[in-house]
């Protein structure tokens, strides 16, 4: 069932800061964060408003605003990202990763045929190719993703919602890039379509081999469609691993206490949601020690003041927790650190 | 029958035919040359009651009609055709005074606390206002009212935030003043329309737990109007599933979810993520899309994406609701081969 065949790293990030320079002073949107991205899978990074994730996203492919601070080490292809020169950069985001924005009626240009946007989106990475065999590609690329050909003279507000999704995900896919990202692109979409829109996302990984990164708040969709899950908080990140062993035994006490809010439509699941105390930090001032400690039932003394690390604690698992972790001035509930703790 | 028998059976809001249509905004020209205007059929020939002290669910697509249905029911529209009858008074029949007393018993908590809290109010302001125009005698009063009601929604103590502006305040707490301005004029009926969608998800346990307790801590009754079928389990007693303008399924919450009658229903239910990866959907997403609700599709509305449809049938004749099991109704022709 899941293809990860770990090893074959495509993307690595390592010790990423980004931070925003506001009037009120800077914001550390993202800290500290690493994390493996291997060939073929699909990553969900999931997290609520202003954890960071799509500013995470946005880093990937140097998309981030200027004033923006960038420290760390993005490695695509073994290559640090965060020394490109324009022309490198321009490669990146062409062939090398692409990403499916949100709201498809605010990244269409109203004015542009569908056909525009996407012939467009070739020509500027690939000079060379005739217009003939260009339109008959992006003929076949429509086609396959459920749109007629006829429709590449549209223009955006003629298409349905669906279709223009469809259109989004053609510009995603239509350089062939090793990684898409997709970052909430399923927000603004009924069920129905968000689910269809899940399953182009698989049928896409299937049928040309793409690397996909779903952004997403809703962690019901990464159950649905990620080999592995990345959860954020606060600029951090939290827990990753396969979503099996997250969803069936999340260690993080914020991903289990996010698991255990999450409402769910079966009846036979329990009824009570987890009530957790507190809302996610404002990051102008986030807490010292670990980000989550105010809102942590499992909270000991050491938490808030030191942050702790994003370290193993099974094969393929990483959790950011000092349950887990062993430390000099570490003291706390000491039972129950060493009951959970035994990795 | 047809005659609303008001609080003695129990029923706070009767809805009888509910039929709203807009006209199409288009040029002088278009209309010329068309001769006609066209028509936005958003809600069309929805019925249905709700019972006192109950929270009775609207949950559809967007384009379902399902907040028009909201806002007709507490009159801030006014039905293109039927009947809303609020505690036995028909709403139609009122005088605007009359209709602004009453209003003081149906109170409405939106979406989108930032879009609906004036930046430049403090929240004294903001829950004051409402007290104001329905209290207008009691001056005195006003201060306590608010106070009292903050320390419900659990802003405390009240002081703290009485002459914050909202832009000091996070999402939940701003979730809270609208709850608060709400629910401080006393009201019977609250129109909740997708009230907790913009919050965060580890936030939104809390304000819908916020929402049950000040329901039986006030005696209320919610219309709660959503697209979320997963967080309307949590909350709604009865539930109604609405597509292009019409009432496709109604009864017990438990009971539909159970069973779910209408395919409409069905694939809805199915499109709901589960947040378990063991539990991934198998199966396929209805064709299609909702289609337009200026010319919806003949006969039953869902025919032309429904993998049931018997064109013979469903693309003629519009089914009506009819009760299948106890207190389910269902409006598709062939409901039983689902029973």
């Amino acid at each position: 069932m899941s293809p990860v065949t770990p090893g074959e790293l495509l993307l690595q990030v390592c010790n990423l800061n980004v931070s925003y320079k506001t009037r009120t002073g800077p914001v550390s949107a993202v800290s500290d964060v690493s994390l493996d991205i291997y060939r073929g899978e699909i990553l969900g990074l999931v997290g609520e408003s202003g954890c960071g994730k799509s500013t995470l996203g946005r880093a990937l492919m140097r998309m981030l605003p200027r004033s923006a601070r960038i420290e760390g080490q993005i490695l695509f292809h073994g290559r640090e990202v965060l020394g490109f020169d324009d022309r490198q950069l321009r490669e990146l985001r062409g062939r090398g990763i692409s990403m499916i924005f949100q709201d498809p009626m605010t990244s269409l240009n109203p004015v542009q045929r569908i056909g525009d946007h996407l012939t467009e989106a070739v020509q500027v990475h690939e000079s060379d190719g005739g217009k003939a065999d260009l339109r008959q590609r992006i003929g076949t690329l429509v086609e396959r993703l459920g749109i007629m050909r006829q429709r590449l003279s549209d223009y955006p507000h003629q298409l349905s919602g669906g279709m223009r999704q469809r259109v989004m995900i053609g510009l995603g896919v239509v350089l062939s890039p090793d990684l898409i990202i997709a970052d909430e692109a399923t927000t603004s979409l009924d069920v129905i379509v968000a689910a269809k829109l899940l399953d182009q996302l698989r049928e896409i990984r299937e049928e040309f081999g793409v690397t996909i990164i779903l952004i997403t708040h809703n962690i019901a969709q990464v159950a649905e469609l990620a080999d592995r899950v990345a959860v954020m908080y606060a600029g951090r990140i939290a827990e990753v691993g396969s979503v099996y062993d997250v969803f069936d035994g999340p260690q993080h006490p914020y991903t289990q206490g996010l698991l255990r809010s999450v409402p769910s439509i079966k009846l036979e699941d329990r009824e009570e949601l987890y009530k957790m105390p507190g809302e996610p930090p404002n990051l102008l001032s986030p807490p010292a020690g670990c980000r989550f400690h105010p809102r942590c039932p499992e909270a000991m003394s050491i938490c808030s003041r030191i942050a702790p690390g994003l370290l193993p604690t099974m094969p393929g698992r990483l959790v950011n927790c000092w349950l887990y972790q062993e430390h000099s001035e570490k003291d706390g509930p000491a039972a129950r650190t060493t009951a959970r703790g035994a990795a | 029958m047809n005659s609303p028998s008001g609080a003695a059976n129990g029923t706070l809001v009767e809805v009888r035919g509910l039929t709203k249509w807009f006209p199409v905004q288009t040029g002088l020209l278009d209309r010329l040359l068309a001769g006609r205007t066209d028509y936005v059929h958003a809600v069309d020939g929805v019925s249905f009651e709700i019972r006192r002290g109950e929270v009775f669910g609207l949950a559809g697509e967007s384009g379902s009609g399902k907040t028009t249905v909201g806002r007709l029911v507490i009159h801030l529209e006014k039905p293109t055709e039927g009947t809303v009858h609020f505690d036995g008074v028909d709403l139609a029949s009122l005088s605007s005074e009359d209709l602004r007393r009453l209003r003081r018993r149906m109170q409405v908590i939106f979406q989108d606390p930032m879009a609906s809290l004036n930046p430049r109010m403090s929240i004294r302001a903001s829950i004051e206002h409402p007290v104001r125009i329905h209290f207008p005698d009691d001056r005195e009063g006003h201060e306590g009212m608010v106070r009292e009601i903050l320390e419900r929604v659990g802003l405390t103590p009240p002081e703290i935030f009485l002459d914050k502006y909202p832009h000091q305040l996070s999402g939940g707490q701003r979730q809270r003043v609208v709850i608060a301005r709400a629910l401080v004029t006393r009201p019977e009926l609250v129109l909740a329309d997708e009230p907790i969608a913009m919050a965060d998800v580890s936030v939104r346990a809390l304000l819908l737990d916020l929402m049950i307790q000040l329901k039986e801590l006030l005696s209320l009754t919610y219309l709660f109007i959503t697209h979320d079928l997963a967080t309307a389990r949590y909350i709604c007693d009865r539930i109604g599933i609405m597509y292009l303008g019409k009432l496709c399924e109604i009864g017990d919450l438990r009971e539909v979810y159970a069973h779910p009658l209408h395919p409409y229903t069905q694939a809805l239910m199915a499109a709901v993520p589960v947040p378990d990866p063991h539990g991934r959907r198998t199966q396929p997403m209805p064709v299609g899309e909702i289609p337009n609700a200026i010319n919806p599709p003949s006969g039953c509305r869902f025919h032309p994406r429904c993998p049931v449809a018997r064109l013979d049938r469903c693309s003629v004749e519009e089914p009506e609701l009819r009760e299948l099991r106890p207190g389910h109704r269902v409006a598709c022709h062939f409901a039983e081969d689902f029973l």
